[in-house]
């Protein structure tokens, strides 16, 4: 019977095309759901503060010198006495990034000596003029409770909320695979919605729970 | 004159029918298409997408309508009325439903009946080729003269086995008149399958495939296969005069369909029951439903075959499809004589 089974092999496609009919499309209808996105995913970027409400930027500069597409300028200033910006001794004064030009490399929240740059699982950053895409310490400095700041407003596109969730930020150095840090998240506190959970390959964290906090 | 009115009120009707038809028929395809492909398709505009094809006819009618210079200008105008002109006429003739009676006046459900009316859909569907041959040649372009060179050799090669494949049909039912063509299929072979010229079978087979290739469907649709000669005959056409082309192609398909049912599929036959007024309606909706049966067939078939290479084309239809007709018309004769007249011994 295999002449049979050859002659039926051409018509074979059709069931294949219907049956694939009633299966579940593979399509995201994005603006309704949302993928949930890789841990370390390279999003726009955030200044951060300390739970105290500091600014960790100390104005070094060692982001735009890392940076390969020489898209951050900043500018340091010493900090006033009586009412210091950041811990240190000077802070960032200015801080801008230029979203046309950055790589989303995260060379910059490497290069951090302070982890106050670090990138966030916002993507939804498109602008109308050339000028907006420039982002200011404004917009890039989160509120002093962690709320990331958005040009845009909050919306379908632009979930906040996503980012209150601990894994919506990225960060610099990855502790994980290091045993010096077995079970402590190797992370200086930060305000913001949640502590960063270890990641895998420290203590408790398998792939299962990988991220969730 | 109220002939005239009747006839302007049935042309009106067969109009905006077959426009409503296209913007249905369009959304479905690519529906149907993308469901077979794991995809959604057009999902956005109106419910489950089904103003997308309005939306994308808005934005053509909007559209630039480019000129290439050295478009032979007349010609170049000409050729998307000429494409869409026969596609609305051939629908002309075909009968969407039975013969309804209102205060005593029975209204044929066709815009006319003619008694050549096989010859006529043939006729008037070949000129279609002309439309595609002048807006190639007067493009002045050289993908657009291949497509339009091969669509004219595509489409007479395979109208001869249209034509062969509707002898047998002619000869069964003994008219030329699409009206009675159907009018013959009533009832049944005895009591069980309903009397349909699908007993007809090879030359259901030959049309349908014939029918595939003369509207430059997949998996003939090499008149317009992208990966080598851009849109074919119709690249540098855009706006308006590009949406002349698309419709007279959407037109070609449903009437395809429509006259597969007519031939092979017993037209508007199928049980009546139910009060006068749904009595009435049934058999427009048998013959939508057979014509939309045919219409997700093609579909079907463009989701799941690939584009033959041009010499299969060319092979298949003069090597295979015309001597198969030939010899099915020449069976089918012999068994039509002996059911007539007996055998020649007896």
């Amino acid at each position: 019977m295999s002449w049979f089974a050859g002659l039926l092999g051409p018509w074979r496609g059709f069931a294949v095309t219907l049956r694939q009919m009633f299966r579940p499309k593979v399509t995201t209808q994005y603006p309704e759901e949302k993928r949930v996105k890789p841990q370390r995913f390279h999003g726009r970027h955030v200044l951060n503060r300390y739970p105290d409400g500091m600014e960790k930027c100390i104005g070094c500069e060692l982001c735009a010198g890392v940076c390969p597409a020489r898209c951050i300028y900043v500018r340091g200033a010493d900090n006033p006495p009586e009412d210091p910006v950041s811990p240190g001794e000077r802070f960032g004064y200015v801080y801008e990034i230029n979203m046309l030009r950055c790589i989303f490399c995260a060379l910059c929240v490497e290069a951090c000596p302070t982890e106050a740059i670090t990138m966030t699982h916002l993507f939804e950053m498109s602008v109308t003029s050339r000028e907006d895409a420039i982002y200011t310490k404004d917009e890039l400095l989160v509120e002093p409770d962690g709320t990331p700041r958005h040009p845009q407003p909050e919306g379908p596109l632009v979930d906040l909320d996503e980012l209150r969730r601990g894994h919506g930020w990225l960060r610099a150095t990855a502790p994980s695979g290091r045993a010096a840090y077995e079970g402590i998240v190797a992370w200086t506190p930060s305000a913001t919605y949640g502590e960063p959970p270890p990641e895998r390959g420290q203590a408790g964290v398998t792939d299962e729970t990988d991220g969730e906090s | 004159m109220t002939g005239v009115l009747l006839a302007a009120v049935k042309v009106a009707v067969a109009f905006g029918f077959l426009m409503g038809t296209v913007i249905v028929l369009v959304w479905a395809e690519r529906r149907i298409v993308a469901f077979m492909q794991n995809r959604h398709g057009p999902n956005r505009a109106g419910p489950a997408g089904i103003l997308q094809t309005a939306a994308d006819g808005l934005k053509l009618f909007f559209k630039e309508s480019m000129t290439p210079r050295k478009a032979e200008f007349a010609l170049y105008i000409a050729a998307p009325v000429l494409a869409v002109v026969p596609a609305l006429l051939v629908f002309a003739v075909i009968p969407v439903g039975a013969p309804i009676t209102i205060g005593g006046v029975t209204y044929t459900l066709q815009v006319t009946d003619l008694d050549v009316g096989v010859l006529y859909v043939l006729a008037v569907s070949s000129l279609g080729v002309y439309a595609v041959t002048l807006a190639g040649w007067s493009s002045g372009s050289k993908y657009p003269l291949l497509g339009s060179v091969r669509a004219a050799a595509q489409m007479i090669s395979y109208e001869a086995a249209l034509g062969l494949a509707l002898v047998p049909v002619i000869m069964f039912t003994g008219t030329t008149s699409l009206a009675e063509i159907v009018e013959a299929q009533g009832g049944t072979f005895g009591g069980g399958l309903p009397a349909w010229n699908l007993v007809l079978v090879p030359s259901f087979v030959i049309f349908l495939i014939a029918g595939f290739a003369e509207t430059n469907r997949a998996p003939f649709d090499l008149v317009e296969a992208e990966q080598e000669i851009v849109g074919g005959y119709h690249t540098e056409y855009s706006g308006m005069r590009f949406a002349f082309f698309f419709l007279a192609e959407y037109i070609n398909v449903f009437n395809m369909a429509a006259l597969t049912t007519v031939f092979f599929l017993g037209g508007w036959h199928g049980p009546r029951f139910g009060p006068p007024a749904v009595e009435m309606a049934l058999p427009v909706v048998w013959f939508l439903a057979k014509t939309w049966a045919i219409v997700f067939l093609f579909i079907w078939v463009r989701a799941t075959l690939p584009r033959v290479r041009y010499d299969q084309l060319m092979a298949f239809g003069w090597k295979r499809l015309i001597p198969v007709s030939l010899v099915w018309i020449f069976l089918s004769m012999v068994a039509i004589g002996v059911r007539r007249f007996g055998l020649p011994w007896a």
